[in-house]
């Protein structure tokens, strides 16, 4: 009779961990970034009509990288559980929170059962409040683990590096123009050269509190993005000094107040992204 | 509601066990329902009454409401069994798009709500019947549209205007008088809280403008622009108006010409 391998349960974790991790940085990185009236999310997505940003609920939304079919599954069930309780409650008594620790429970599940492979993802839930401090964002990994993120998160692709750039630029109570030129930027420093993303390579949306609808979920258009891009750097050389002063400010505020961002995980080992594109890729 | 009937049956309507006997007077229903197009968009109003048998339920009840946001529904009947179904329907609605990413057609939505009023059939059949009125606005046609219903769940697409509920009759007569294909919004309003006016004058369940208590009809008005409901000063103002023109002439504008 043979001897079945031992495989230690570290090595097991180690081994799923691993395989998820590299199929999470394959894909191409989202933000979800804090402004002065709600949450800001830009992502790296090609396609029109595969959605990595979606609406939740009235004052929640919902980030992925990773796998398509994977983190799809994980939206619809989350705007079913979104939508059923606040039909059978209140639209009031839909929270963040709730939905978070449902995700995390189906993750973790997945994640420590033998039978099923890892899910190869990354989400946000992000709820706002009805002030900045209000504001809610959790970040969920592959594992179940959950974090509370502090004023921007960054998954996906070489995510550590975005998340440095944004980390550098960043101030509390930035603008939507100037949150959006940020995000748009920090997904261009995600390799050795720097890239230029143009309005359709990119998927943005946001949590807008100021909106007058009970929905404050909204998806902004190519032609807005474009506006916005354009009016925030009307010419490539000109604004670069301007932008430099900003810097100076976000520095000088992110330290006086002592708030500055959480980085993300320090686990979140960067794995460059491989160098020729390949089609069956993640989003 | 597919879902929900897999998942939590005891939340849907029209799975409740039967009871017997007729419930129509021992419960509160809603009453008049008003909707009309007009170059632009479509508006829906209701008046504020409810009743229970010969007993006023509620003064100031609501029956009217947005769909979706480019969509309004309004209820006669059963104010309990209404109000249920409208929040399933917005519920619907609001569940589609976002897993779908994209708005379901008007007449996608006009059947939807078909199928909630077959559900609440056999409460219908113990009279506590729900007619909803459902109207929009079509973007394929650049257009409000308007749909009507029977307790059974049958739905009838109407042209420019119609009413539902106990004043309905009285309603529609003074619409067929004052409306006009091109009345632009302020006006349709006028002609609509006319039109609810008259019905109350013979509807002892339909209630008119409350003067002491300033309660007003409700009136939502669907464009391009999405669901506004009319805030309560400019539909004050407009019911002021009727209401001094009537007390020259009680029984309302009178049609301007014989031929």
């Amino acid at each position: 009779m043979s001897v079945p391998f031992y495989v230690s349960p570290e090595q097991l974790m180690r081994d799923r961990a691993d395989f998820a991790r590299k199929g999470i940085a394959k894909g191409r990185s989202a933000i979800a970034l804090q402004y002065a009236d709600g949450i800001l999310f830009v992502a790296e997505n090609r396609s029109p009509a595969l959605h990595k940003v979606a609406e939740i609920y009235d004052r929640m939304a919902f980030a992925a990288v990773g796998r398509y079919n994977e983190f799809e599954n994980l939206r619809i069930a989350g705007v079913r559980l979104a939508d059923m309780r606040g039909y059978s409650y209140d639209r009031r008594d839909v929270t963040g929170r709730a939905l978070a620790n449902a995700y995390a429970q189906t993750l973790g599940a997945i994640f420590s059962s033998g039978g099923e492979k890892p899910l190869e993802v990354e989400i946000l839930v992000a709820e706002i409040g009805a002030a900045p401090a209000d504001d809610q964002v959790y970040r969920l990994t592959y594992d179940g683990s959950i974090a509370d993120v502090q004023g921007y998160a960054v998954m996906g692709g070489p995510a550590d590096q975005v998340a440095d750039y944004i980390g550098e630029h960043y101030s509390e109570g930035i603008s939507l123009a100037g949150a959006l030129r940020l995000a748009v930027d920090a997904l261009g420093h995600d390799g050795t050269e720097v890239r230029q993303l143009t309005p359709d390579q990119l998927e943005v949306a946001v949590l807008d509190r100021t909106r007058t609808q009970v929905r404050k979920f909204k998806r902004i258009s190519e032609e807005t993005l474009a506006r916005i891009l354009s009016e925030s750097r009307p010419a490539e050389e000109a604004t670069e000094p301007a932008d430099a002063g900003e810097k100076t400010d976000t520095a000088e505020t992110g330290a006086s107040d002592g708030d500055t961002p959480v980085a993300p995980p320090a686990d979140d080992a960067p794995i460059a992204p491989p160098e020729d594109p390949d089609d069956n890729r993640p989003l | 509601m597919d879902f929900l009937a897999g998942h939590a049956p005891d939340l849907l309507p029209g799975r409740r066990a039967l009871g017997s006997g007729d419930l129509s007077s021992e419960v509160p229903h809603g009453t008049t329902i008003v909707a009309a197009t007009f170059p632009g968009g479509v508006i829906m109003a209701g008046d504020r009454r409810a009743t229970m048998g010969n007993i006023i339920a509620q003064r100031d009840i609501e029956k009217v409401f947005p769909a979706d946001e480019y969509s309004a529904v309004a209820f006669a009947g059963s104010a309990g069994f209404g109000i249920e179904m409208v929040r399933l329907f917005q519920v619907e609605l609001e569940h589609y798009e976002k897993l779908e990413g994209a708005t379901l057609s008007l007449d996608g939505k006009a059947n939807r709500l078909s199928a909630l009023i077959r559900g609440n059939l056999p409460m219908a059949m113990q009279g506590l019947t729900v007619v909803p009125l459902f109207a929009g606005y079509d973007h394929d046609i650049n257009a409000g549209r308007i749909f009507s219903y029977d307790p059974t769940g049958g739905r009838y697409e109407e042209t420019h205007f119609y009413s539902v509920g106990s004043g309905s009759l009285f309603a529609r007569g003074a619409l067929k008088k004052l409306y006009r294909e091109d009345l632009s919004e302020t006006d349709c309003v006028t002609v609509m809280i006319q039109s609810l006016i008259d019905a109350a004058d013979d509807d002892s369940a339909t209630g008119g403008p409350d003067m002491l208590r300033r309660i007003f009809p409700v009136v939502g008005v669907v464009t391009a622009d999405g669901y506004r409901r009319l805030p309560e000063d400019e539909v004050a103002a407009l019911v002021d108006a009727a209401w001094s023109q009537r007390h020259r002439r009680p029984d309302g504008p009178a049609a301007t010409s014989l031929t």
